[in-house]
């Protein structure tokens, strides 16, 4: 793999590595996204994956390594440019994390507001149209706290989409929600990419999900990239870890005595 | 974090207790100095970065934090102006000088009482709600969805809500002022027989600008300590619920204690 940057990539991470505090999250992480492609990153619980979308996202700095995004460094951006990325990027929150005080047209308007000088009836209908797309029309007035799960997601994703950005980035689509509110999410987010050409990058632990909307897949495990390729691939992969992942079989590591110990002591030191 | 001893003793992890507290605090001065130097930045430059603190935010969190707290404030300076003139005349008969009441009152008033009841109340009332506020965006990721949208979160929830503190808590001093002379006034014309008219007059003899304007000063510092204390422990939120809990009673704690010191030091530099 050549590591100069590649414009038919969206998304270029090379040799990413992360830290928490003295603790190592992501390690060695590389993998591409084409433009206009949805890549599903998948891995269970601590695997690292939400924190590879916080890298993705630029909201924490790594110790080495480059995240392209659009063909652009993020690692080695300045505010300035960092701030006018930011326009070309959605982002749908795990919890939506819609702005409590303010009702759901203005939660969908704010980016609008913030980054053109369009008149308020334009940003008003730019935002129903967005609301449209997700199925809340009629919703904008209500707050939030009023509105159900799914609802909350179907706005955040509006929210996400209505500068019509060029990267979407989701965080559990399918959490906490039930199997047909899940499957309609699933269904808009191939709709947005048909319809708006959007390079679509969608965490998640669900397999059903994931299968259902991916073009390819990056499978995480204890901060590492098991395997990174089209979903045919994963699907027929016969990697041992990604199988378990795949049926469902609880994990069966090797206990290291050595590593025991020095994980049970180390932290009283 | 430095590594300590393999065992230390009961003196030396009390001694080392204190460095490390002294640390912490020390970097927290040194992170709301930073969050200071951020909001004045943004409040400033923030056109030319095509990030503009809008005047409309700022309106609207000086009708929370200033309009509203003025029933409460104003409430608790009558009632300390009243009650100044009853221990005044109380501690003055011994002299026989209740006359004196008047001077004892401007003066103690207007450079202590109203900027001083004024910001305990305001950190009182909106120190609490602004790290609740941030502290709540904080665990349920409206932070990260702010910056994410490209919105600096200083600019768009401190620096609007520094401005309205700065602009209102100078304001609710003044008001706190004439509403504990008021206060004053009406209990030294029971009292002391003593018309309104000539108590304000009095007053007006005895005050000069400074007096006035050191109580404003003061209104100035408290809006900066109580922002910044409400903001700063806001942002510093990580362990969830409980976490806005204990950010919320440290915002309050810190915050009056904050007051009450720099009430302190700033008199102490300017009365002598």
């Amino acid at each position: 793999m050549s590591t100069h940057a590649n414009p038919g990539y969206a998304i270029e991470v090379r040799d990413l590595v992360t830290h928490y505090g003295p603790r190592k999250i992501l390690d060695e992480i590389n993998f591409t996204a084409a433009q206009g492609e949805i890549m599903v990153i998948m891995g269970g619980s601590g695997s690292g994956k939400s924190t590879l979308l916080r890298h993705l996202l630029g909201l924490h700095q790594p110790t080495s390594g480059s995240i392209k995004l659009l063909g652009k460094d993020i690692t080695k951006m300045s505010a300035d440019e960092m701030f006018d990325l930011r326009k070309n990027m959605g982002v749908a929150f795990q919890g939506g994390a819609l702005f409590n005080s303010m009702t759901v047209g203005e939660n969908v308007e704010l980016p609008l507001r913030e980054h053109t000088k369009l008149d308020d009836a334009t940003i008003k209908i730019m935002s129903r149209m967005k609301l449209e797309v997700v199925n809340l029309a009629g919703f904008e007035d209500l707050m939030p706290s009023e509105l159900s799960g799914g609802m909350i997601k179907r706005a955040a994703l509006a929210r996400a989409i209505v500068m019509d950005p060029k990267l979407l980035f989701f965080d559990e689509p399918s959490a906490g929600l039930d199997p047909v509110a899940s499957a309609e999410l699933d269904d808009l987010i191939l709709t947005l990419r048909d319809a708006m050409n959007m390079t679509i990058v969608v965490v998640t632990h669900e397999l059903e999900s994931a299968f259902k909307i991916a073009d390819s897949i990056t499978v995480l495990d204890q901060g590492r990239i098991l395997m990174s390729d089209r979903t045919a691939a994963v699907r027929a992969s016969d990697h041992p870890r990604i199988r378990a992942l795949l049926d469902r079989t609880p994990r069966s590591d090797v206990l290291d005595a050595d590593e025991y110990m020095d994980r049970l002591t180390r932290e009283a030191s | 974090m430095p590594k300590l001893p393999a065992a230390p003793g009961p003196l030396a992890s009390f001694v080392a207790g204190i460095g490390l507290r002294a640390v912490d605090a020390v970097r927290e001065v040194g992170y709301l100095s930073a969050l200071l130097f951020e909001a004045f930045y943004w409040l400033l430059m923030g056109h030319r970065r095509r990030q503009p603190v809008r005047l409309r935010a700022i309106f609207k969190e000086a009708v929370g934090v200033g309009v509203n707290a003025i029933p409460i404030v104003g409430l608790a300076s009558f009632a300390t102006g009243m009650m100044l003139a009853i221990q005044g005349i109380y501690s003055l008969r011994t002299f026989g000088a209740e006359d004196q009441v008047v001077l004892g009152i401007a003066l103690s008033v207007t450079r202590e009482f109203a900027p001083l009841i004024t910001g305990i109340f305001v950190a009182g009332r909106s120190g609490s709600a602004i790290a609740a506020r941030i502290g709540t965006m904080q665990i349920s990721q409206e932070i990260d969805a702010l910056r994410v949208i490209g919105i600096n979160p200083v600019r768009y929830l401190v620096a609007p809500l520094l401005a309205a503190m700065l602009l209102t808590l100078p304001a609710l001093t003044i008001m706190s002022d004439l509403l504990a002379l008021l206060g004053g006034a009406l209990y030294c014309a029971g009292e002391l027989s003593l018309p309104p008219a000539i108590f304000f007059s009095r007053v007006f003899e005895a005050l000069v600008i400074d007096d006035v304007l050191q109580g404003v000063a003061k209104g100035l510092v408290f809006a900066v300590v109580i922002t910044l204390i409400g903001c700063g422990n806001g942002f510093g939120v990580t362990a969830g619920a409980e976490g806005v809990g204990r950010a919320t009673t440290r915002a309050v704690v810190l915050g009056s204690i904050g007051i009450i010191l720099a009430d302190m030091v700033f008199t102490f530099l300017t009365s002598r």
